[in-house]
């Protein structure tokens, strides 16, 4: 068990190592740093000082190693477009971005288990047939087409709910702002909350219903039927925990995915999260900024990795085994 | 005479294709006497899985059990609404699976998938359930069975596991168990001691066994009587003893013929030559007929039914028609 959690980390440091590489070599290579920081009358002799100051003209590795050290600390430097500490920017913005996600993230599991559930137990319905239609349909729609699809209905037409924003919000301890406490932002974090969720439902959907047939044809489910025992229980109690260990994985890493696609939904909808900073910083060149963002995907990926392997190894009893004692 | 405690009347079984219907068990018909060991044996594809699924209500849709009947002491089976068969599953006929490595759930200790069979079956409280679990599991062989218990599935080894199952089907004390080639999955040198508890549990407790196999070997030790199928058909049924002595249907001689015993050498091993017929493909008349060396006209037109031999022994086969013995 240690001997796996090490090697895990071990992993993962190695991970974090190659997207900070990455995201480093965006300050080379992406326009040039001294230029976006003075105005257009600075002399080269100004900009030359500036470089040396900056530490420019020191050799790669000792910059990266710099950049690596500052980035442990939590010290991104300042953004270029709005002149503020890259971090504090993003913390700031990222309660935004983790509810979102988080509420998507926890509706797209429900439904999708739910439903993918029903549609494997009542696989000849023709109510099965809709929602699989249906969710075929969710699957091959792009997501900005979806939360427009929505603001023109639900906000537009309707007028039920708001279109864009994140409602009021109140504060929680000393930099966590919520929306989830107030009545308007509850009602803004729908749409975009749909929209983020809706193509992560139906992949889980469609994985709990394959898994789950794939379980219900396996023989412990028709020893288990043929001890008699209610349907209930072979659903409930031992089909669905065995669909549910390989859906796990996916849908932990889809968290993952979800933060990162807010960008798209964030924009659609005005959401003041990190993924919107995200495309402004794109559109200004912001490297700072750009290179935070990429570091803190990647650390997010990482670490769902990390909380899903665990996860997995909680819930299977096999992978407990210590070698050697498997069988005797 | 008693009533019998299973009896299976003019049973068949369909299969509907894209390409017509398939006819898996075609009017078969036994009886099984409270805890006889009834063996059942045939080539790969003759219908003694089906047969086995028929009688415990499994047969999987779209197959169904299209004519016939199915009683247990008197009363029909087959025709059930699903919750009162379900109770009969389990606690009135138990089944062996046959691949213990695939029969149990791989996610419960082995405690909590019999104490949940008990539990469903039988009015006793969780204590009481598992200390007939640890009684029963002692009974059949798991040494340590108090700490055992409370293994997974994945702890013991395949010749445990199956003895495991079989405490799982005879849980809830069924009069009947219908083992499924319990121990072709198994090592060579457990396969008889699985065989030997299975047998001697069941005599214990006075359960009827329905013992399917390849193995003529097994059948000989082990079956009061045994039933011959062939592409669906019930060639021949008797005694064991009468049956291996002599047997009358020409299939079930050279099924015979194909078992070495301490008398015969294994090279005189007699192989009949040619396949069994598949189910689209049966020959009109005696299915055999094709492969018969005794064939004569009347097998190539009529089909010819189980005929009473005496001493509780039948055989399809129209050289024991009593028309045809006045003709010789
Ligand atoms: N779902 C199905 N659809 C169509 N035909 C089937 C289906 N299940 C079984 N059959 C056919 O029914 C026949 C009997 O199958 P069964 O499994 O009872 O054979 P068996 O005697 O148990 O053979 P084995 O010794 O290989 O286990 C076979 O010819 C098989 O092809
Ligand atoms: S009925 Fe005819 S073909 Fe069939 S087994 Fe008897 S002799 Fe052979
Ligand atoms: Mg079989």
């Amino acid at each position: 068990m240690l001997a796996f959690i090490i090697r895990r980390i071990a992993q993962s440091l190695l991970v974090m190592l190659v997207v900070a590489a990455v995201s480093f070599s965006l300050f080379r290579f992406v326009g040039d740093p001294i230029s976006s920081m003075v105005g257009q009358e600075a002399t080269m002799a100004d900009r030359e000082a500036l470089r040396e100051a900056l530490g420019l003209n020191d050799p790669f590795l000792v910059q990266f190693a710099r950049f690596v050290g500052n980035a442990l600390q939590g010290n991104f430097g300042i953004s270029y477009r709005l002149q503020q500490p890259v971090m504090e920017l993003i913390l700031s913005r990222l309660p935004a971005t983790l509810e979102l996600a988080l509420i998507s993230g926890i509706a797209a599991f429900a439904f999708g288990v739910t439903l993918g559930v029903y549609t494997a137990l009542n696989r000849r319905g023709w109510i099965s047939s809709g929602i699989m239609t249906v969710s075929l349909i969710g699957v091959s729609l792009p997501t900005f087409l979806i939360g427009v699809l929505l603001i023109w209905v639900f906000a537009v037409e309707l007028q039920w709910l708001p279109s864009f924003g994140r409602g009021e919000v109140v504060g929680i301890g000393d930099w966590w702002r919520t929306g989830l406490l107030t009545e308007s932002g509850r009602r803004s974090i729908i749409l975009p909350a749909i929209t983020l969720g809706l193509y992560q439902m139906t992949l889980i959907m469609r994985l709990v219903r394959a898994e789950m047939l794939e379980v219900l044809r396996t023989d412990y489910i028709k020893f288990a039927r043929a001890r008699g025992l209610s349907n209930r229980a072979v659903h409930f109690g031992h089909a669905l925990k065995n669909t549910l260990v390989p859906v796990i994985t996916i849908t932990g890493l889809q968290l993952g995915s979800i933060i990162a696609f807010s960008i798209i939904t964030e924009t659609v909808f005005q959401w003041p999260g990190v993924g919107a900073l995200f495309i402004r910083s794109v559109q200004f060149v912001d490297v700072p900024v750009m290179a935070a963002y990429l570091m803190m995907i990647a650390l997010i990926f990482v670490v769902i990795n990390l909380i899903v392997d665990l996860l997995y190894y909680a819930v299977d009893p096999r992978l407990r085994v210590e070698r050697g004692s498997a069988r005797h | 005479m008693a009533e019998p405690l299973l009896s299976v009347r003019d049973l068949v079984v369909e299969f509907p294709t894209r390409r017509g219907t398939l006819r898996a068990i075609d009017r078969v018909s036994f009886d099984l006497k409270e805890g006889e060991v009834l063996g059942m044996v045939g080539e790969s594809g003759a219908g003694k899985s089906i047969t086995g699924a028929a009688i415990i209500g499994l047969i999987e849709p779209p197959g169904r059990i299209a004519g016939g009947e199915v009683r247990l002491r008197g009363e029909r089976i087959d025709n059930l609404p699903p919750d009162r068969m379900r109770r009969v599953r389990g606690r009135r006929i138990g089944k062996v699976f046959q691949d213990p490595l695939t029969s149990l759930n791989p996610l419960y200790t082995v405690a909590r998938q019999l104490t949940e069979t008990i539990r469903t079956h039988l009015d006793v409280n969780e204590k009481e359930a598992r200390r007939r679990a640890i009684a029963l599991l002692d009974r059949v062989g798991i040494p340590a069975a108090a700490r055992r218990i409370d293994d997974y599935p994945h702890h013991f080894s395949g010749g445990m596991r199956q003895r495991v199952v079989i405490a799982l089907a005879l849980c809830a004390e069924p009069e009947l168990v219908i083992a499924d080639e319990p121990t072709t999955a198994l090592d060579v040198s457990v396969q008889a001691q699985i065989i030997d508890v299975l047998k001697e549990i069941c005599a214990e407790r006075g359960a009827a066994v329905m013992l399917i196999t390849h193995d003529m070997g097994v059948i000989a030790e082990t079956a009061d009587r045994v039933a011959v199928l062939y592409a669906g058909r019930l060639a021949e049924i008797g005694p064991v003893r009468d049956v291996i002595k002599e047997a009358e249907h020409p299939y079930t001689a050279g099924l015979m013929g194909s078992i070495p015993t301490l008398t015969q050498t294994s090279d005189r091993l007699v192989q009949i030559p040619g396949s069994m017929p598949r189910l689209n493909a049966i020959p009109t008349g005696c299915a055999f007929n094709p492969r018969c060396t005794k064939v004569f006209d009347r097998c190539r037109v009529e089909r010819p039914d189980p005929i009473d031999r005496g001493s509780g022994r039948q055989v399809a086969c129209w050289l024991y028609d009593r028309a045809e013995a006045r003709h010789d």
